[in-house]
């Protein structure tokens, strides 16, 4: 998802019998369907879970911005540049709620800023991919937007406090960054014969991507485990693929595009659709960095920390006048 | 999203006025009152340079969609509030971007909820 492969402790979930009496109290209020505030007493392991994960989730909403930023000022019509701004303007925000709410965790934004930019800390895998035409505008929004939401919805049950007022915030935000995309591949699917095959062209390519968002399976693993225990992670990533893939293949008929899997198929017994699983090696070699644009997305950021370090200390520093002045003028 | 003020790591290197938070814009929170809201009510935090970042920043943030007519934004004990003349240049750039709010689309219903 938005943060992939996260690890916790290692360690199996234990028991509320071998916890101190602090550790039962914190573990039976999320059990209870409590809220943990910053304040609150919490395991390190649970804090410094959140923090890689909210901050990879933070991350990955920057990061984001960039596929779509690179179409801004080439949408085909006054409104719909309007409307792709509005949208990555959003992202910004998104990621400023999470990194506020990661703060509360005792980490500063600047440090995973920074660790960010040193690859220390991840973003998803899916804005490594490019977005070669118009059409892929319609497709983030359609899939890896939608996929997002899968993920954040039942995310604003999530025991930490801090994290699940943002995702409420974000949930409200998501379904119109949905609806574009979906509203593009519309015109597209039903334009010209190439308007036709350049948004057939976008769901090619970010199908499969848009399935590995949600991670490899994690049914046996016991960092899987130990997040769900804390609530901190609500559903496995083969349920949540299960459930992406259920409401997106009917939306591809309807567009009257084909879904790239020709094992793709509804299943009467199940209710379900049965798929091809993505392949799970490109995953792994996009995340250690050589996806096609790992290396732009990040000298692109690291630009733009550079660049931007004069506002940032400029700023500051006229604020700290300001502050003279009017003292002095007391 | 409440502030690391609150946090009670006091001994992690992000402690409140802690060495790591020195080249960083001061934390605020911001709080806002919406349209037939009788009180400003907490809606998160962000980085400002000043006060006066701070409440541009909290509109740009937090005021997307008409979510409030006023704001204020609080550092450590002082409280900043926006000015009401300043409402129709805030609020003015949100009016005229309906297509913000998912109902300007229009998703045929066989296509299901969305
Ligand atoms: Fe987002
Ligand atoms: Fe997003
Ligand atoms: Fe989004």
């Amino acid at each position: 998802m938005y943060a992939q492969m996260i690890k916790s402790t290692g360690e199996g979930v234990k028991s509320l019998d071998d916890m101190e009496p602090e550790e039962r109290a914190f573990q039976e209020r999320i059990n209870a369907g409590g809220k943990i505030e910053p304040k609150d007493w919490m395991p390190e392991g649970y804090r410094k879970n959140l923090i890689r994960q909210i901050g990879q989730h933070a991350h990955s909403e920057i990061v984001g911005q960039l596929p779509e930023g690179n179409w801004i000022t080439r949408a085909p019509t006054l409104e719909r540049k309007a409307i792709l701004l509005a949208k990555v303007q959003d992202e910004a925000g998104h990621g400023l709620y999470l990194y506020c709410a990661a703060e509360t965790l005792g980490v500063t934004r600047d440090q995973m800023t920074r660790d960010l930019l040193s690859g220390k800390m991840k973003y998803s895998s899916i804005f490594n991919y490019p977005t070669l035409t118009w059409a892929d505008m319609g497709a983030v929004g359609w899939l890896v937007d939608g996929a997002a939401i899968m993920n954040q919805v039942p995310l604003q049950r999530t025991s930490y406090g801090p994290y699940a007022r943002a995702m409420v915030r974000i949930c409200k935000e998501e379904s119109f960054h949905q609806r574009q995309g979906f509203d593009i591949m519309m015109k597209m699917a039903k334009g010209t014969e190439a308007q036709r095959k350049m948004a057939q062209d976008a769901l090619n390519r970010f199908w499969y991507p848009s399935l590995m968002m949600f991670g490899p399976s994690d049914a046996e693993s016991v960092h899987s485990a130990q997040s769900m225990a804390w609530k901190i992670k609500m559903n496995s990533n083969d349920e949540l693929r299960q459930k992406f893939v259920d409401q997106t293949a009917p939306q591809a008929e309807y567009l009257g595009l084909t879904v790239p899997d020709e094992n793709l198929k509804f299943n009467e017994e199940t209710g379900h659709y049965e798929f091809s699983e993505p392949d799970w090696d490109e995953f792994f070699d996009v995340l250690k960095g050589n996806g096609p644009c790992n290396t732009e997305r990040l000298e692109a950021r690291n630009r733009a920390w550079d660049e931007g370090r004069w506002v940032r200390e400029g700023l500051l520093a006229h604020a700290e006048k300001k502050r003279k002045t009017a003292i002095a003028a007391e | 999203m409440s502030s690391p003020e609150s946090s009670p790591y006091s001994d992690t290197d992000a402690a409140p006025h802690g060495k790591a938070r020195a080249t960083e814009w001061p934390l605020w929170e911001i709080f806002i009152r919406g349209q037939h809201g009788l009180s400003h009510r907490h809606v998160g935090s962000l980085h400002a340079a000043d006060a006066e970042g701070a409440i541009k920043n909290a509109r740009d943030v937090y005021t997307r969609r008409n979510e409030g007519v006023s704001i204020w934004a609080v550092p450590a004990s002082a409280i900043a509030a926006s000015s009401p003349e300043e409402k129709g240049a805030l609020y003015e750039p949100a009016n005229d971007k309906v297509y913000r709010h998912p109902t300007f689309f229009d998703i045929p219903d066989e296509v299901g909820a969305m």
